[in-house]
Order: structure tokens, then sequence, then C-alpha cells
């Protein structure tokens, strides 16, 4: 219920961000809107020495049409992503996405970026970024990157990001097929997906099977070579190892996985 | 560390621990009880409150993160004669409410609700909710409540 | 209605007096109070079991003794100034006492030398605030030696014993064996094993206690149903005279059963505040309620049933083994009320229970919100589908042909209940009216005639539920008529969120005409009102308020004969006008007085009429819920449409507050059809241990309810009322459980045990498809 001790820094711009992290070393963290870190801190899952606090930064919060993409501030809550009307006509999955992030509360204040760097599989935004071929755009001392989502999310509750590298944009292709879906499924609508499956044009990512979000690409293959999307749908657990918890075992999952992998794929027909 | 939050209009300052939460800030350093702790994991909503305008988990917050921020609870709904705010006094039309443990945190969801959304549907509104648990009513009588203030004009004070 | 009740507010709906306070300041709860004699209390942070069964070794307080803000660090060994354990009984155990059973299976304050449950407490830390609290609990080093984990039914016949010197991990066994030939002369008998799974109670306030020892007395702040009941409770614990004692309940934020007297973690507090002579503090957090407080339920049931081809029941059987947790404290009452109204609301010839009671290494069961009539009803209404779809009949049809019917009353019945006044069918007529019940048949037939992936389920349940159990224990209440016309109500009863303050002031205002914004209500400090019982069972209306009824009675005629001696008239002569609040000479109104005019003729004490009441017996309400659910038979996942209800407590006082009652209640009982159960994995461990993974229901997953008015009095007091708090839990499980299956009868699908989740449902279509 009460975080161990920690000293609090607040940052006033993305450099000083950076340079008090490097100082502070390894038992460091950024906080963004704070609902991935302060439950885990508050049950000393997490207990960081030093909390770098860049919720202020208002120069990352945006959603901006750029050309080819869309660029969205790695600190934009899921509110404002739900609310905005930009994506509801650019990129409507990750608009419908956020807004089922979680309840009211944690979308006024929780952010993409936090969400993404969190890395959990269970939640909505990890397998957005795949479905929607998203880049992450980073900044650190010795230079930022560009890293594709497909490289993001390397394990359970584990990124790409370097301990002094701080998520800043993520940069969204304007999607070449319009068809979309978001298929959350839960037993109660505040909990995370038991398994989701999010569709964009012909690319299909999946919520919860596995320790990272992942692309059904027995699905899209299917669809490629032209199979109809009730068929390409019972491919949608191949290469998946869901887990075992009080929701489901692995056949349930795999079983709820086509399911919805069937029914997005439709409703994205119905949208394409 | 040193910080100030303005809460219900007044500063509040004080040298606190920087894991202080912000809802212990509330209670403990503002002396504002309403604001009640349920739970450890944000789940329960009992201690929201409105942030900048927006409600907020003030379990999930440090209080630094409300520095200098404008933080509205239960206790500052009133009008200034302790006149009920409209929806305070749909929750009593309607009896919205039983031990109240949970109401403050749920009126205030309320308000960020109506907010946002002056004339909900009866799915937005449960769906609205599902960050605020009761045990108590049911909800039956909490969504009527809601309802039956959003159809007042914004702003418009009832007599208490 | 009783002879001279004013009618004119009792029966309406009136908006409660406890509101303004709580919407605009909030309440007042334990850990809200700001009183002088706590400034500076210490905070206690329990330090609790993580291993389900160990003996204790050591256990090294020398970091946690160290650590910043540390006043103290206590365990058992510091118990030395506490009196002795009661004295051994052998461990028999009386079915029906809801008391602790003590001698081999007494249940420590601090564990000394065994821990039988993840979240017993081990030690206490007593820090300057909380934060420390937190830090320095977590360097408390405990020795854990772990023993095996017993869990389930199956304790009864492990090896492991929880308690040793008792030889048995069974603490209560009570019933009869099978009549064979009253099942064998039955044209068609089912059979079903039923899970009545553990539930968490989870009331929104935690338990919370604050204590202070000072001049050889103990003041307790303490959450609680009963301050006076509690205050007995520590006076054995600690050997203290119960005059010594002072139990102060400020606003309670639910409660459910599981605050009914005070547990060992309070006791603790306490006893730290008298030991180390500061004032001690303690709120629970959420990790610590969920396996800390007393879970509920937690039966597993055997049902047979056994009648004719059409639709008469003749035999039914209910065999229950009970888990108690780790330390029985309600020996064998609960199940022991599940056998008494086992029958439900059905004139069954035969009827047999038994039941046997085992300890297993999980947290302590009591009473949650119905204790054991809600199990009662869950297993009878499921035997009732059962043997409709046996006999292929329809399940209103079924239920219809078994009613008591409405001139059997009062009905005795095989277990020995004799429920007081009833019309169970036409409960069942009003909800199926309502519902709409041919029309939803109609749609079901048409969604299975065409396939559709979405099939709907309507489910039922009648019901007749136990409130008052203890009416003979009634209650007490004292009515003060001030000098100035105001009114004081002090009561035994104890709300925490019912509105009695409300409720009873409204009988103030029925009997005197003083209104009710007058009038004030006292419950929960022994120093006020020392003897009272407290709320829970549904007892309040029927026992506090009627003594408060009974109360104003008497005040009024004490203020007749007052009014008389001040106008100088005949007692025979004096009215009372209840819509004025005035007394005068019948037919002259010129010789008016008003209430002060008379409370202050009477002394400066004014008027005082002191009750303590019981009713002859508990009284029974009824009624029938209607649920009406879909399934989507690709995922399992129950959406839950509609819940229409019939709940049929008698004469209502208020009908807002009765509603809220029934709302309430009906959430809990769907959560416990379709999402909630704590869960423990094999080695004891709670998997259910936060809110995020025990499911506690919310407002997305709950339709608005339609209620059915029906009020069927009983004589059995003076209001007419039974109580109604618990009847949303008792008819709604069953009813949501039934649609869910009833949606899915048609694929050979017979029974889905609760809850409802989409998993378990999922496996009862596939299983059903795979069988064909």
């Amino acid at each position: 219920m009460i975080p161990a001790t920690f000293t609090y820094l607040r940052a006033g711009s993305v450099d000083e961000a950076l340079d008090l992290i490097a100082r502070s070393g390894d038992e460091a963290k950024f906080l963004a809107g704070g609902h991935s870190l302060v439950p885990l801190m508050k049950l000393r899952l997490a207990v960081p020495e030093v909390v770098v606090d860049i919720g202020r930064l208002g120069e990352l919060a945006y959603i901006r049409g750029e050309g080819g993409h869309i660029s969205v501030g790695a600190l934009t809550s899921h509110h404002d992503l739900a609310r905005s009307s930009l994506l509801a006509g650019e990129l409507p999955l990750l608009a419908h996405a956020a807004s089922q992030v979680g309840d009211p509360q944690v979308r006024h204040r929780g952010t993409i970026g936090g969400s993404l760097a969190h890395a959990d599989p269970a939640a909505d935004l990890p397998a957005v970024m795949l479905a929607l071929d998203a880049v992450l755009v980073t900044q650190r001392p010795s230079g930022g990157r560009s890293i594709p989502a497909a490289e993001f999310f390397r394990g359970l509750f584990e990124c790409a990001l370097e301990p002094d590298e701080l998520l800043t944009e993520i940069r969204i292709p304007r999607p070449a097929a319009a068809g979309w879906s978001f298929q959350k499924f839960t037993k109660r609508a505040i909990d995370w997906a038991i398994v989701g499956v999010a569709v964009q044009g012909g690319r299909v990512a999946l919520v919860n099977m596995g320790s990272t979000p992942l692309r059904a690409s027995a699905v899209e293959q299917a669809l490629a070579a032209g199979a109809p999307p009730g068929a390409a749908a019972a491919h949608a657990a191949e290469g998946t190892s869901p887990p075992t918890d009080l929701n489901g075992d692995p056949a349930y999952r795999a079983h709820l996985a086509r399911v919805l992998a069937g029914r997005a794929l439709a409703e994205a027909a119905s949208r394409g | 560390m040193k910080l100030t939050v303005t809460v219900n209009g007044n500063p509040v300052s004080a040298e606190v621990e920087d894991r202080l939460l912000l809802v212990h800030f509330l209670r403990e350093v503002a002396g504002l009880t309403a604001t009640n702790v349920g739970c450890d994991t944000s789940s329960c909503g009992a201690c929201t409150v409105l942030l900048d305008g927006q409600s907020v988990k003030s379990c999930t917050l440090l209080a630094a993160q409300a520095s200098g921020r404008e933080v509205l609870t239960a206790e500052g709904l009133a009008g200034p004669h302790g006149e009920l705010h409209p929806v305070q006094q749909a929750f009593r039309a309607e009896h919205g409410l039983q031990c109240g443990f949970c109401t403050p945190g749920m009126v205030m969801a309320a308000v960020s609700l109506l907010a946002e959304n002056p004339s909900p549907t009866e799915e937005e509104v449960r769906a609205g909710l599902e960050g605020n648990l009761c045990r108590c009513t049911g909800y039956h009588n909490i969504v009527r409540a809601i309802l039956a203030a959003s159809s007042q004009p914004a702003g418009k004070e009832q007599a208490g | 209605m009783a002879e001279g009740v004013n009618v004119s507010i009792l029966g309406t709906r009136v908006v409660r007096t406890e509101d303004p306070a709580l919407l605009t300041v909030g309440g007042t709860y334990v850990d809200d109070v700001r009183v002088p004699e706590l400034t500076g209390a210490v905070r206690a942070t329990f330090v609790r079991s993580h291993v389900a069964h160990a003996s204790i070794g050591a256990i090294d307080v020398s970091a946690a003794r160290a650590a910043p803000g540390t006043v103290a660090v206590l365990t058992a060994r510091d118990m030395d100034d506490l009196p002795p354990p009661p004295p051994d009984d052998g461990g028999a155990g009386s079915e029906g006492a809801p008391v602790p059973m003590g001698g081999p299976w007494t249940e420590p304050l601090l564990a000394a030398d065994r821990v039988r449950y993840v979240g017993e407490p081990v030690a206490v830390v007593l820090t300057e605030d909380s934060y420390q609290g937190a830090d320095a609990a977590e360097q408390v080093i405990v020795d854990y030696h772990p023993l095996p984990v017993v869990l389930g039914p199956g304790a009864a016949d492990a090896e492991t014993l929880l308690f040793p010197r008792t030889g048995s991990n069974v603490a209560v066994t009570a019933g009869t064996p099978t009549d064979e030939p009253a099942f064998g002369q039955c044209d068609v008998v089912v059979r079903q094993a039923v899970e009545n799974q553990r539930l968490a109670p989870v009331p929104m306030e935690g338990r919370a206690v604050a204590a202070v020892w000072a001049a050889g007395r103990l003041t307790v702040w303490l959450s609680t149903q009963n301050a006076q009941i509690s205050r007995f409770i520590l006076a054995g614990a600690l050997g203290l005279d119960p005059a010594a004692i002072r139990v102060i309940t400020p606003d309670v934020g639910g409660g459910f059963g599981a605050k009914v007297g005070l547990d060992r973690d309070a006791i603790v507090v306490a006893w730290a505040a008298r030991r180390t002579g500061r004032a001690v503090r303690w709120a629970e957090t959420r990790s610590e309620n969920l396996v800390g407080m007393t879970h509920g339920r937690a039966q597993r049931q055997h049902v047979t049933i056994g009648g004719t081809r059409d639709g008469r029941v003749l035999a039914y059987r209910l065999d229950i083994v009970a888990d108690t947790g780790a330390y029985p404290r309600m020996s064998g009452f609960l199940p022991g009320l599940t056998s008494l109204m086992a029958a439900g609301p059905y004139a069954i010839p035969h009827v047999e229970t038994a039941f046997r009671v085992v300890v297993t290494n999980t947290t302590p069961i009591s009473a949650y919100r119905g204790a054991g009539r809600p199990e009662a009803t869950a297993a009878i209404e499921r035997a009732m589908d059962l043997f409709a779809t046996e006999i292929g009949l329809d399940p209103a049809e079924v239920r219809r042909r078994n009613l008591v019917p409405p001139d059997a009353f009062p009905h005795t019945t095989p277990g020995g209940a004799v429920y007081d006044s009833g019309d169970y069918a036409v409960a069942l007529d009003k909800v199926l009216a309502a519902a709409g019940y041919a029309g939803l048949r109609e749609e079901q037939a048409r969604r299975r005639g065409s396939g559709d992936p979405v099939q709907l389920g309507i489910g039922l349940a009648s019901y007749v539920e136990i409130t008052a159990a203890d009416a003979a224990a009634g209650e007490t209440a004292r009515l003060v008529v001030h000098a100035d016309g105001t009114a004081t109500a002090y009561t035994g009863s104890s709300a925490h969120g019912q509105g009695h303050h409300t409720a009873w002031a409204m009988l103030v205002q029925a009997e005197l005409g003083i209104p009710m914004d007058q009038v004030t209500v006292v419950h929960g400090d022994t120093d006020v009102i020392p003897e009272g019982v407290g709320t829970y069972a549904s007892r309040s209306l029927q026992l506090g308020g009627v003594a408060v009824h009974q109360a104003a009675r008497s005040v009024r005629e004490q203020a007749r004969q007052v009014a008389a001696d001040l106008i100088e008239a005949s007692e025979a002569d004096m009215e009372l006008d209840t819509e004025t609040g005035s007394w005068q000479v019948r037919g002259d109104p010129a010789t008016s007085r008003s209430w002060a005019d008379v409370a202050g003729h009477a002394g400066p004490a004014g008027l005082v009429a002191a009750v303590q009441y019981a009713e002859g017996q508990p009284t029974f309400p009824f009624g029938t819920h209607l649920a009406v659910v879909e399934v989507d038979t690709e995922t399992g996942k129950v959406r839950h449409l509609r819940q229409v209800t019939a709940d049929d407590a008698g004469t209502v006082l208020n009908p807002l507050l009765a509603e809220g009652q029934r709302h309430g209640g009906i959430a809990q009982g769907v959560a416990q059809a379709l999402v909630e159960e704590f869960v423990y994995d094999a080695d004891g461990n709670p998997l259910t241990s936060t809110l995020t993974d025990y499911a506690a229901i919310t407002a997305a997953e709950l339709p608005s309810f339609e209620l059915v008015s029906s009020e069927t009095p009983t004589e059995v007091n003076p209001l007419g009322a039974k109580g109604i708090g618990e009847a949303g839990t008792i008819g709604a499980t069953p009813a949501v459980q039934n649609a869910v299956i009833d949606a899915l009868s048609h694929l050979g699908v017979r029974h889905i045990d609760m809850p409802a989740t989409p998993a378990r449902v999922w496996a009862a279509i596939s299983g059903a498809r795979e069988s064909r």
C-alpha cells in the first residue's frame, strides 16, 4: 500500500530528464502518468531509489499529422487519444483502443508512452502498435533511436528501452487499408483483456497470447493468400503461447483468439 | 520535499516525504477526510478527486505530482452556504448512497463524467463508473442520480 | 396496521437525514475520527503469515524494533497479561450457536507456535506513522517450518490435522442418514453436486479500530455492527470488567455480517493500547482485508430430489460439507441455518439434511449477507430446475405446483421452521407477469430455432428466508422527549448504511407528531446505550424499530397523564394530534399544548421511556426473482439483461430504503452467480488477494433492476414488518445461475457451478457438444 522510500526529482525538459536519469544510476525510473509504475511501487514490486517525474513535459503531449504518418507524443494521455478528432478520422483503431484502457480516471492520467514502456502483453496499446506498424522514437544521451514496434517488446514487462533512454514519440504510418477492429474480451468491463485482437487492414495483432504482444502471422499469411476471413481466423493461435490464469487456460485462450480474430476481420471488412 | 497544492481553492503547503500519496496528503495534511482509501490496486475509486478538473484516483498519484495544481474534493463541491451541488442533490433525492464510504469518490467521478458527457445514456453512465466500486447500493440509484443530474443545466445550484 | 399508528408518513418515500453530512463533509469512519484522546496515537501494522500452514520457529523483531519510528513490536510471547483461554470442553461443538469453538479449537490473538492460513496475524508493529509501519513490518523475520496444507472438503479425510489435539479436521457433524424408501417411491430422482463458492464480503471500509487506555478505562472506536456485544467480547478477552470499557461506533462503511462483534486483530489493537499506554490506531489495507476479514459461503453441497412425473416433489435431501476455514468461528451455525431453510417455500413431505464442518488452511468463514440462507435457496432452486428438466415441465409450473399454499400459514416445515405468513404463488405470478414470461420464452425459442450464437436464458428462484433468527434476544430503545419539544431516540440497532436514523425518526413522527427534523437518533456508544444487540440477520426494523415504536407509545401514554395534569382535564379526554404534534382536550382546540409544554411540565428530564423488546419468533420474508441473460455460445460470455423481483418483507416503512436494500443485495447476489470467487492454489496461497483479481462487481456488469411491490404483513410484531436486508442475495444468485444454464439447456447442459465465468460456461458448452 505504501511505496518504499525514494528520492523524487522533477524534470523541466527532456534534456534535464535524460541528465537526471543518467546521474541517478540503475535504480532510477521515469514517472509519466504513474498508472503503471505507482501501483507497482505501492505493492513494492518496484522499488526504484530515484523517480524522475516527466509528467509536466507538455512538449511531449501532441497528436499531429505529418505527411505520411501521424506523430503522437509519448506523454499524450489515453483520454486525449480517445477524444482526438484527428485520430478518429485517421487512426480510429488507436482512438478506440485508448478509450478501452482502464477506467476514466486511469485514462486521465495514463499515457501511451508509459503504457508501451511498461510492456504488459495483456495491455491494449502494445498490440495496437504492432497492428499499426508503429515506430517508437527515443532520445538518450548517446543519441536517440527509431525502434520498430516489432522489435520494441522483448518479453514480459520487458521492452527495448535502455535504462537511460526516454521514449518521446510514436510515429504511425497512415494506414493503407481503412478497415479496422479492436476486440477486447473481458470478464468484467474493468479487467485486462483475457484475449484481445487488433486489426488494421491485413495486419492482425494479439493481446495476452504470449509474453509479448504478437502478430497473428499465420492469419495474415492466409489473408494475403486469399483466404476468406473466417478461414484465416482459424490460424489465430498458431505460434502463440497463451498464459494460464484465473480467467482461462491456453486451450480456452486459443479458442477465443480464433473467435475474436474472426469477429475482428468481419468488422474490419465492414469498415473497409 | 516542500510542496503546495491548492485544495478546494485554498493553498495547502507542507514539508512531506517524497513518497507521500496524494490521498494521504488530502486526508492527513489538508485534514479533509471525505476522500477515502478503499484498496491497494487503483481498483475501487473511493479516492477519486478532480485534478485540474479531471477525475483521478488520488491513491495512485504522489502528492508531488499535484504540487502547484488544483485539487477539488467532495468537501469543495457544495456552495458557499452549504448548498448541495446538483450531483450531491441528485444522490440524496435518488437514495444513491447508503454507508457513504464510496460516495465522495463516486460523486467526484460523476461530476467529471457529466462535465465530459453532459447527456449520457444509461450505458455510458454505467461504463463511466467501472472504476468506482460500491457494495451497498447495487449501483441502481447511483445511475438514476447521475441521469437525473444530467438533465439539469450545468452550473445550476439547488437549495440543499 | 396496528391500532393508533398514524399512517401519514409511514409507507412513504422519505429521503435520508443521514445524507447531507455524508455528501458534504463525508462520513466519520474510524480512520477519520479526530479527537484529543487520539492525538499522537501510534499506528499498528500487522505482520501476517505468508504461508498457509506452518509451525513457527523464532520471530526476529530486532531489525523492526530498530526501524525509524518504531515504538514497539509485539508478539504472542508478550501477551502475558491476559486471562487464560476458555476451559477445554473436549472440543464438543454446539450445533446452533454462532460462537467460536474453544478448547482445542481455540483461535489465538497472535499466532504463537502455529499458523493456519495465509494472512493470520503473527506480530504487530507500532510506529509513529503508517508509512513507517509499512517499512518496519517488512523487517520482522519469522522462521516458518511448513506443514502439509489441507484444503477443500477432502480435509475431512486428510492425514494432517490443523488441531492435532482434536483428532479430526471435522469440527461439527449433524444430520440424518438417508431414508431410502422415501426416494425409492419417487418416479424420478435427480442427484447433483453443487458448489456454493467462497466469497469475500469486501465492504468498502475494511476493518478499523482506534483504542486508548486512560485512567483505568479502555475507549475503543470500532467499525462494527454491534458495539455492546463487542464490549463484552473485549471484556472477556482482556480480563476487564465491561464497565471499564467504552465502545464507540462511528460511521461504518459497510459490514454485511463480517463486522459482527470484533475479531482478533481489533482485540490485539485494544490490548496493545493498554500494554503500551499509547493510543493505537489501525485501519487495514484492502490486501489485508481480502485475507484477514472473514469470508462467506464455501459449502460443497449434494442435492437429491425426487418426485412424480407430473411435477410433485416428494422428497429432498441436502448434504453439506461446510468449509469453515482455519478456525471454527461459527461452529455449525451457518450450515445449521442452511439445513433449517433447506425446503425453501415448497411443501415437500420428506426433507433430510446432513452437514459436516471442516477446518482448512484458509481464511476463517463467517456470516456474509444471507449467512446460510443463500446457500439453502441456491441448492433447492438448482434442484427444482434439475427436476423440471428431468420431467420436461416448465420451471415456473414446477414451482407453482409445489409452493406452500396461502391458506397453510403458519406453516411448519419438516426441519422445524414455522413460516409466519406468505403468499408465495402471488409473488411468482407477479414476477412472471412483470417480466413478460411468455414473450421471453418465445424469444428464446426463436433464437434456438435460428441457431443464434447469442442465446437467451430465463432463470427463476422462489425463496423464503428467516430474519431475526435470534428474535428472542430482542432489541433496546430509549426515547426522550426533551423540555424543548425535540426528541432523542437511543437505539440498540447499529446502522452501517441501512438508514435507521431516518426510519426511526419516521416512527417517532408517526407516533408522536414530533417532526423528523426534531428527532435525533443515537446508536453505538456503550456509555450512552449500555444494552443492545445490533444489526445483522435483517433484524433491525422488526426488533429495533418496533422497540422505538413501543417506546414512543409509552411516552405518549406518559404524556397523556402529564398533559391532563397540565391542562387540568381528565386523562380520558386528552387527545394527541399527530399532524401538528399537539395535545388538547378532545374537541377543544383552545386547550392545545405543544410537546415542549408537556415535556417541560414533566420535569427537567422531560419524558423518558426505555424498552427491551423481543418478538415471539423470527419472521419469514419471501419472494421470487427472475433473471434474463444472454450467453454468447462462441465465447461463454454472459450478459445480464434483466432482474425482475418481488421481495416481500411485510409492511414497508420507507419504500426508498427498502428498495435500496433490495438493490444492494441483488448486486451481490448476481456477483456470486457470475463473477466473484475467492480462490486458493494447491499450497493455500490466495490467488485473489487484490481487487484486480477478486472480481467485485461493477455498474458496468449490471442492469437497472425491476422491482415489483409485494407486502404480506406479519402478525409477529405491531409494525407487520419482516427483514429485507438479505433478500436480494438470497433470490438473485440462483435466478441468475439458473438463467445461464437455461440458456444452454437445449445443448444438453444441465449444470454449471458458480461463478459462471466465460471459461466455465465455455467448458460446459464444449463439453455438452462433445458428448452429443
